[in-house]
């Protein structure tokens, strides 16, 4: 692949990890690491969903993996931060391996493969409520340990900048996938699955293997959860709260899009925030919006704010080469 | 295990069952003929029960009273949702069909978390506890009437399905939908007008379900997968598989209820309804989905 | 005398109560254009179905090099070297014209850059070097027949199965196309075809198996099909053949 397919992405990090240098409120901050997890979460989403075009409405499945194997190696059996993360990682994929492998096979797809992901996430959520290893209904508590051995950060920025740099790795993740035989496959699997099979491509292979990267990267972003707010339960881990969330930011971003997932998740915490401006911290209101969004996104910008965008590169394009030639 | 202590649970299970059963009607009724799963299902049921709920505080209506107000007032509801939300924003489109149920879903549940707050509420009626003896055990009344009540739904809509002229078109569209078409059936009608009576029946549920039961704004997510499950074991579209499906449901509930706690019992019904997708033969599925 | 490259022996389908295809057999040889006709529903799309790998026979095998491959799924048989085309083209709509072939040219070719020369060349070849940034969905009928030739072949078949690409086409289109087909076979292609425009298979075709409710009646080169008395009752109806004088000319 050349090196000019990865400037947008050198050019987007580069001026994201500026911010920190230029911003020092704690709250801003903070934001822009939320919107960050967000980011990282719907990237997952976003490669089954949009690229593949499997609609998981279940990724809380590999977020609270995640999340749990993190919390869980580190304060029942004393490992470090840093291998618990890559577990943890490797957990939520394993998720995603082993949620695709029962539900590809049998051909379940569309609505069928969203009901089957959402029926996974809530049995792992009363499974959690309940079982003591996830510290049931109170959940788990890591010790505070400030330092880099223990993955978590006294300052905000160097939180920002780890995060940061996770994004950066699913972006170029992204990027190699899109130029890559693989993400041809994914898309045509997406775009017509019988007539990717007769072209000797095996979608359920595709798709699992679609499955498993993007339980990864969901679950990576259940890892930094844990390492960031350090506490963690079933309502957060499992909650149909980021299954919502990693869908919408991609949906609104732009599915099947490299920056879709970040440019959602800005807007969709953006848009989390006024709604606590307006009406203080009542529960609820935020998600409430986010449907609503969800709903006008669909009606009027199937293809979120990146599709917009390329809306208007074709009318300009088409614009410029007068009347159109499209007869072969 | 003891029978003395089977049977209740058995018994429970089948005046659960019913309940689920009603509720999964609506489902089953608007997969048949729309060919889409409503996510937004289990909401509407919340929104049903909030709607009983303070009908019977302000007002002081009576669930069994309030069933009267509601059931048309929720059809009206569906309608209107089918026909000028989910129709034409989706525009036809699968994904767009599921998106749009699931966004309407958290509008809903949330929309009543913010107004309400997340609080439990009850509703305490002179008959909430009364009990009626069979065969050596007590049976709730408003859990016997919750039976009767599915039980009759299930008779009116199969006799409107089967005998009356909407019922036939409807039917139609289900088939076939472009040849009812081109018959003359005003197709988006038909498809709202479903889906309003699968509001309709979410809301005669919860009327039914108000005495025994809490009100709170996630009680519907316990409902969603309940009523998936029963609708996909008694087969997508089938009334009767809808009523045989619930009562199964509800049986394995109580019965793994007893087993595993009954926080766990819900797990029992996840885990038959992921087997039963997994394992239903491809030829069952249905082709939109 | 080489053997056939395909050889399908007593192959049957059952939808339900209904036979599609009823102990169907005929071969094909290497290097040639051969056709399947036959009245609608006879189930010559069934057939195609069951060689390339889309349903599975009940009963019945099929021979491909030798080798059966009853059975085998779709995307199996297309690294053996089947192609097809569909019925009701199936373009990647969301993709453009240069990306849809270049999935039929990623069966061999990893690297992204050569899969995108790779089907930028077939393209040339079918004509559609004009398109190629266009998105599919942009097409006419026309282009769209022949993106899915360009994308059928970009995976380098042995044997391309085509389903009735000429349907739709008006009788210009068809003039085109007929070169664009016997140019595939020039490259060693073995081409096995639906075709209902009778103008294609008199043609094109050196053979013709005739499929009717599910079984081959007839085989023959196209000038004795024509005449075959069964052939033209089962288009024709019952005693057409006695009432037609000379020979069926579509």
């Amino acid at each position: 692949m050349t090196r000019r397919a990865f400037l947008p992405v050198l050019v987007v990090v580069g001026a994201l990890a500026c911010v920190p240098l230029v911003v020092h409120s704690d709250v801003v901050l903070n934001f822009l690491v939320t919107a960050l997890l967000l980011t990282l979460a719907g990237q997952g989403w976003n490669l089954l969903g949009g690229y593949g075009g499997q609609y998981s409405f279940g990724h809380a499945a590999f977020f609270g993996t995640g999340a749990y194997a993190t919390a869980i190696l580190q304060t029942r059996y004393g490992l470090n931060a840093w291998p618990a993360f890559t577990f943890g990682i490797a957990a939520g994929a394993g998720v995603g391996a082993a949620i695709g492998a029962l539900t590809f096979p049998s051909g379940l797809r569309g609505s069928y493969f969203a009901l089957v992901t959402l029926a996974f996430a809530e049995v792992l959520r009363i499974l959690a409520s309940v079982a003591p290893v996830t510290g049931a209904g109170v959940g788990i508590l890591v010790k505070l340990d400030p330092g880099i051995h223990a993955l978590q950060f006294s300052s905000r920025a160097a939180s920002y900048w780890f995060i940061l740099s996770l994004v950066a790795a699913a972006l170029v993740v992204n990027r190699l996938i899109e130029g890559s035989r693989f993400g041809a496959w994914l898309v045509a699997v997406r775009e017509g699955e019988a007539a990717a099979q007769a072209l000797g491509v095996d979608p359920t292979r595709v798709k699992l293997t679609a499955m498993t990267a993007s339980a990864a990267l969901t679950a990576a972003a259940g890892c930094f959860y844990v390492q960031y707010f350090l506490f963690i339960d079933a309502p957060i881990a499992y909650g149909p709260w980021i299954s919502v969330e990693a869908l919408l930011a991609s949906i609104i971003g732009g599915v099947g899009t490299v920056f879709g997932p970040l440019l959602g998740a800005l807007m969709v915490k953006t848009l989390g925030e006024a709604a606590k401006l307006v009406t203080g911290d009542a529960p609820g209101l935020d998600l409430m919006l986010y449907g609503i969004v969800l709903i006008v996104v669909v009606w009027i910008a199937p293809r979120g704010v990146a599709g917009i965008g390329e809306r208007c590169r074709a009318w300009f394009a088409r614009g410029s080469l007068g009347a159109g030639d499209t007869a072969a | 295990m003891q029978l003395s202590i089977l049977f209740p649970a058995v018994v429970n299970g089948i005046l659960n069952g019913a309940l689920y059963a009603l509720i999964a009607f609506g489902l089953t009724l608007v997969y048949g003929v729309l060919h889409i799963i409503n996510f937004a299902h289990g909401t509407l049921l919340t929104a049903a029960l909030f709607a009983a709920f303070f009908l019977y505080r302000s007002l002081g209506l009576d669930p069994y009273v309030a069933l009267l107000l509601l059931t048309p007032a929720f059809f009206l509801i569906g309608y209107a949702l089918q026909r000028f939300v989910i129709g034409p924003v989706s525009r036809g489109s699968d994904s767009n069909i599921l998106l749009v149920t699931l966004g309407l879903a958290v509008i809903i549940e949330n929309g009543l978390l913010f107004a309400f707050r997340g609080d439990t509420r009850t509703v305490d009626l002179p008959y909430s506890f009364a009990v009626v003896p069979f065969a050596g055990l007590f049976i709730s009344v408003p859990r016997l009437v919750g039976f009767a009540g599915a039980v009759v739904v299930a008779l009116l809509l199969w006799l409107l399905l089967t005998l009356t002229d909407t019922g036939k078109a409807i039917r139609a569209v289900a088939k076939e939908k472009l040849g009812a078409q081109l018959s003359g059936i005003d197709v988006a009608h038909i498809y709202a007008l479903t889906f309003g009576l699968g509001t309709a029946c979410v809301a005669v549920a919860a009327c039914l379900l108000i005495p025994t039961y809490y009100v709170n704004p996630h009680v519907g997510n316990a409902f969603v997968l309940i009523a998936f499950t029963t609708v996909v074991l008694g087969g997508m579209g089938s009334i009767l598989g809808a009523l045989i499906g619930g009562l199964f449901v509800g049986l394995v509930e109580s019965v793994c209820g007893l087993y595993l706690g009954e926080s766990l019992g819900q797990i029992g019904i996840f885990t038959m309804f992921i087997l039963v997708l997994l394992l239903r033969p491809s030829g069952l599925l249905g082709a939109r989905a | 005398m080489t053997s056939p490259i395909l050889a399908v022996e007593n192959l049957s389908k059952r939808f339900g109560g209904l036979y599609a295809v009823r102990e169907a057999s005929l071969t094909v040889e290497a290097g040639s254009i051969t056709a399947v006709i036959g009245p609608n529903g006879a189930g010559k799309t069934t057939l195609f179905a069951l060689i390339a790998g889309f349903e599975k026979p009940d009963h019945g095998r099929i021979l491909y090099e030798n080798a059966d491959i009853t059975g085998e799924s779709a995307h199996r048989l297309a690294r053996r070297g089947i192609a097809r085309t569909f019925q009701i083209v199936q373009p990647f709509a969301g993709l453009s014209v240069l990306e849809n072939i270049a999935v039929g040219a990623h069966l061999h070719v990893a690297q992204r850059a050569a899969a995108l020369e790779a089907a930028a060349e077939v393209a040339k070849r079918l004509g559609l070097e004009k398109v190629l940034n266009q998105p599919a969905a942009t097409l006419t009928l026309a282009g769209r027949k022949r993106l899915e030739l360009a994308r059928a072949l970009a995976t380098s078949p042995k044997l391309l199965l085509l389903d009735e690409v000429l349907a739709g086409l008006n009788p210009s289109e068809i003039r085109d196309m007929l070169p664009v087909i016997r140019s595939i076979r020039e490259r060693g292609v073995t081409i096995l075809m639906i075709e209902h425009v009778m103008q294609a298979v008199m043609s094109l075709a050196e053979q013709v198996d005739v499929l009717v409710e599910g079984r081959v009646v007839a085989r023959g080169t196209p000038a004795e099909v024509a005449v075959n008395p069964q052939v033209i009752e089962a288009y024709l109806g019952h005693g057409a053949a006695a009432r037609l004088a000379g020979g069926a000319h579509a």
